[in-house]
């Protein structure tokens, strides 16, 4: 019995093309100069690995210049590398075993790369920690070994090194053991095993040594062949974010594809699919290849593509689940716990990027819980700010709402990076949606109303005087649809009818108060100075216009909060983005100018906003 | 999943982050098989359509049959082809088969400073008209910021240690400590003013890797790669008088495989061909720090 199911396994081993064979990334990580590189050089070396003459060609060039040979310079390429004897970026190195292929992340150990090291351990499905048997557990020992769980690799394999410089004694061994595993019961992980070794001289890297006859575990190599490659996360949910949304017009293609590369789930032709943060459904058309046979069916770790039967205004950066799974969740205030790498601390009343999967959003700071420090595991309760190289449980608020699931739920969609002046400056999970407390918004409207200077003329004298109600007239569509002619004449109008009224061109914004703005990124400070006017204007009592292309549901929320206690009235012109019920009236581009003016003025006054008579 | 379907995912994910990411895109195609894939990972990527420009720098010493296979598969894929070249250089004879500069030198010359003023488009640059199947002048030469290169990581030292996306500053050089780091699927795709992005969708590739793709997509690949007849073939292509040919008597992708997989060049590096990387210690470091691909 047992020798059939051996039997069988060979069989579909070596039927097994090369190209069928499985890749692992694992990553080697531990405090400087604990002999990574050496370790990963060593192997590579004793499994004949190397590309021919590599290592006669390092040899020859330590000779020449009078340098002892190291394994490590087989991985540290970079002449500044050489010239420190220390790792500075992780290194790919590829390597195959019998079992399957390996990329080998040979990762940096000095603090001052940590990112580097976090870069390399990022992309790992699974480490060797090494620690050096003679200096003993250290600071990056442990903080390694912290930052890999916050990663989400699980699976350790912890490594004894330079065994030669302590006699290659069990004791010694064991207590290394004893200290390590007790800080990794701290953070609840558990290494997979901890392995005597000597990488300098090879023993039970590649192969066992005879020296330390105490140990009859398995060598690195064998250790790397036990870890075990993660199935494609097909069972969970489906979570496929939205890249883009491609419409190539060329050679007649009429195609609307949504691209994405489904990170868990299936999606198959047929499902009927939400889009969130928007809410939006729709159905799978088909599922989109090239140069492939066709599909009724893609899964996760599919970069792939699909179209739809209904054709929807959806944006990339939403995360498309099907109807029947459970949906992610959507909010923005989330508990996190993140890294901060940045070379500026992480501070309050500081705008930074967002980028969750394919979404992209503005995100405050708005609360720190703790403060860890990843080597010590001690922590501090009443920090301002967070450090470089700071592990940290807080609070992010989002402009707008992203959809996310916890990370204890699905990985790949409950964690994220922060940008900082251009690049990823931090890193993090997802702990829980804050969901029962003021947003930043509401939070300032509260505060404002509340010192906020009043005249002694109230806001009814005011109505009374102008002989209207103020408020703010937004006007939102796609661009070329006539949005400002409609304005313009609608100021027109009332001027003209004797209400005091005030069209705000954009231009007028942008080339004055919004001067400043930097980018065009800053859509969301021009809305928030757009609401901070808007409440100027209505509390002067008069009727302000205002229009913005394409308003999307959060900026209206914004704007309309910041306005308050002045009123709103929203009009779209085709407005793709509004939904009718968000809407106060919706005019289309087809009919014109004098007849859409019209219709809203009409609006007004039937809204009591320009009482005919008022008293 | 196949380790190729992993590969493939993972640089289609890459393509479309950088196509959605940057306006001023752009494709180094070299013509060889790397670049090759990528373009056809592109098509992947895009379904069928290629909506990044591709940009070819003629070194004027490419072997011939090159631009042959350049132009037919522009026409065929409908490619928006550019193509720059360091004219002055070449009628100044300020090369090395001129006996006028070392090896590094050359490369400086004819790779790196023309890819420079081409990319930023200071330097005039040919585009192919598909009406005619000619090059014209580039009437407005637009700067790209991001620019796709077919680098592999298990090619050579230095480019183990790349990023997928890794900004480089407005001289084109490379601050290798001074990388930001790339976390999970995020890569840095912002970038400030005066500054732009290259992009390695092929990093986790192997030699291997590409030509088990090239055989199991089916990619038309230049001939130069197999043996015609005189026991020789190119392994990787370069400009001719720097890239010499491997004894090889492969004929077709199979036997370029087998010879990879278990065979003659199991354990011979690729690039041990081109003769610039022997000249000083990190040949190649130093013109990648430079700008060079
Ligand atoms: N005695 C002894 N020395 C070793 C052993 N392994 C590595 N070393 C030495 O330790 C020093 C550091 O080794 P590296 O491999 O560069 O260390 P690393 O962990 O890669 O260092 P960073 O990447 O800079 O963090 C080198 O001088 C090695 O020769 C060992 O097993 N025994
Ligand atoms: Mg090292």
């Amino acid at each position: 019995m047992n020798n059939t199911t051996e039997f069988e396994n060979l069989s579909i081993e070596q039927s097994q093309e090369f190209s069928d064979r499985q890749k692992m990334n694992i990553v080697i990580i531990g405090h400087v100069d604990h002999g990574k590189s050496t370790l990963v050089g060593r192997l590579l070396a004793d499994t004949n690995s190397l590309p021919q003459g590599k290592l006669e060609e390092v040899k020859a060039r330590c000779a020449q210049n009078a340098r002892p040979f190291e394994y490590a310079f087989l991985l540290d390429a970079l002449k500044d590398e050489q010239a420190q004897g220390i790792t500075i970026d992780s290194a790919r190195c590829f390597f195959k075993s019998d079992k399957r292929e390996y990329i080998l992340i040979d990762a940096p150990g000095h603090i001052e790369f940590l990112k580097n090291m976090i870069s390399g351990a990022a992309r790992a499905e699974a480490a060797v920690l090494l620690i050096d048997a003679y200096e003993g557990v250290q600071e990056n020992s442990r903080r390694h070994g912290y930052l890999l769980s916050m990663l989400g690799i699980k699976q350790i394999v912890v490594a004894v090194n330079k065994m030669d410089l302590v006699d290659h004694s069990q004791d010694v061994f064991n207590a290394v053991c004893a200290e390590y595993t007790d800080f990794l019961s701290q953070i609840n992980v558990k290494a997979e095993r901890f392995i005597p070794v000597s990488a300098r001289d090879g023993d039970f890297i590649a192969t066992p040594s005879k020296i330390m006859s105490w140990y009859d575990g398995p060598t690195i190599l064998q250790s790397l062949d036990e870890f075990k490659k993660e199935p494609a996360p097909v069972d969970q949910p489906l979570r496929l974010p939205i890249q883009d949304i491609y419409k190539f017009t060329e050679e007649d293609d009429d195609r609307r594809i949504i691209a994405g590369n489904i990170e868990t789930g299936t999606l198959n032709v047929g499902d009927e699919v939400v889009f969130y943060p928007s809410g939006k459904r729709s159905k799978v058309s088909t599922i989109e290849v090239f140069n492939a046979p066709s599909t009724n069916s893609a899964f996760a770790g599919q970069s792939t593509g699909f179209t739809m039967e209904k054709q929807i205004y959806i944006q990339p950066g939403e995360i498309v689940s099907r109807a029947d799974e459970p949906a992610p969740k959507i909010s923005t205030q989330l508990k996190t716990s993140l890294f901060w790498l940045g070379k500026e601390p992480l501070i309050f009343n500081k705008r930074y990027i967002l980028k969750l999967a394919t979404a992209r959003v503005p995100v405050w700071l708005k609360s720190i819980n703790t403060v860890l420090d990843a080597s010590d595991l001690s922590t501090e309760n009443n920090r301002s700010h967070i450090e470089r190289h700071d592990v940290t449980e807080c609070v992010l608020e989002t402009v707008k709402p992203i959809a996310f699931d916890l990370s204890a739920d699905i990985a790949q969609t409950g964690r994220f990076v922060l940008i900082d002046n251009y690049q990823i400056a931090g890193g993090g999970v997802i702990l829980e949606a804050e969901e029962n407390s003021n947003d930043l918004i509401t939070a300032h409207v509260i505060q404002r109303e509340k010192s906020w200077q009043r005249s002694r003329i109230t806001p009814l004298k005011r109505a009374e005087r102008c002989g209207q109600k103020s408020t703010l007239v937004v006007i939102s569509g796609p661009a070329g649809t006539g949005k400002i002619s409609v304005a313009q004449k609608l100021e027109e109008k009332l001027f003209e009818a004797g209400r005091h009224v005030y069209y705000l061109g954009l231009d007028n914004s942008l080339l004055g108060i919004d001067s400043d703005i930097d980018n065009e990124n800053l859509r969301d400070e021009y809305i928030r100075r757009l609401g901070e006017i808007s409440h100027l204007f209505t509390d002067a009592g008069m009727i302000m216009i205002a229009t913005v292309s394409e308003l999307e549901e959060y900026e209206l929320s914004i704007l309309k909060r910041l306005n308050h206690p002045g009123q709103s009235l929203v009009v779209g012109i085709d407005s793709e983005t509004l939904t009718d019920s968000k809407l106060d009236l919706h005019l289309d581009s087809g009919s014109n100018t004098e007849q859409s003016a019209t219709a809203i003025a009409k609006l007004l006054t039937e809204r009591n906003y320009l009482p005919e008579y008022y008293l | 999943m196949t380790q190729l379907d992993v590969l493939e995912a993972q640089s289609v994910y890459i393509l479309r982050q950088a196509y959605r990411s940057f306006k001023d895109l752009v494709m180094l195609w070299s013509i060889g098989k790397d670049s090759t894939v990528l373009l056809w990972l592109a098509r992947k990527a895009f379904f069928g359509h290629v909506p990044i420009p591709l940009m070819h720098i003629d070194t004027g010493n490419k072997i011939p049959s090159m631009i042959e296979y350049r132009d037919r598969f522009a026409l065929e894929w409908n490619l928006h082809m550019i193509v720059g070249q360091n004219t002055k250089a070449l009628e100044s004879k300020q090369t090395f088969p001129d006996g006028n500069l070392d090896r590094i030198a050359c490369c400086k010359k004819l790779k790196s400073e023309p890819l420079k003023h081409t990319l930023s488009g200071d330097w005039p640059r040919q585009v192919m008209n598909h009406k005619t199947g000619k090059y014209e002048l580039d009437e407005n030469p637009q700067a790209f910021t991001g620019v796709i290169v077919g680098a592999r990581a298990d090619e050579e030292g230095s480019r183990s240690k790349e990023r997928y996306f890794s900004p480089r500053d407005h001289h084109s050089e490379w601050d290798i400590a001074e990388q930001p780091p790339e976390l999970w699927n995020q890569f840095n795709t912002d970038f400030a003013p005066g500054t732009h992005i290259r992009i390695h969708p092929l990093l986790d590739w192997t030699e291997l890797n590409i030509w088990q793709y090239i055989q199991r997509e089916n990619i038309p690949i230049i001939d130069l790669y197999f043996d015609n007849g005189n026991g020789k073939r190119y392994r990787s292509l370069g400009c001719a008088p720097c890239t010499g040919t491997v004894d090889s008597t492969a004929k077709n992708v199979q036997e370029i495989i087998d010879e990879l997989a278990g065979g003659k060049f199991a354990d011979i590096a690729e690039r041990s061909g081109r003769q610039q990387d022997a000249e000083d210690g990190g040949g190649l470091e130093t013109l990648r720090r430079d700008g060079y691909m």
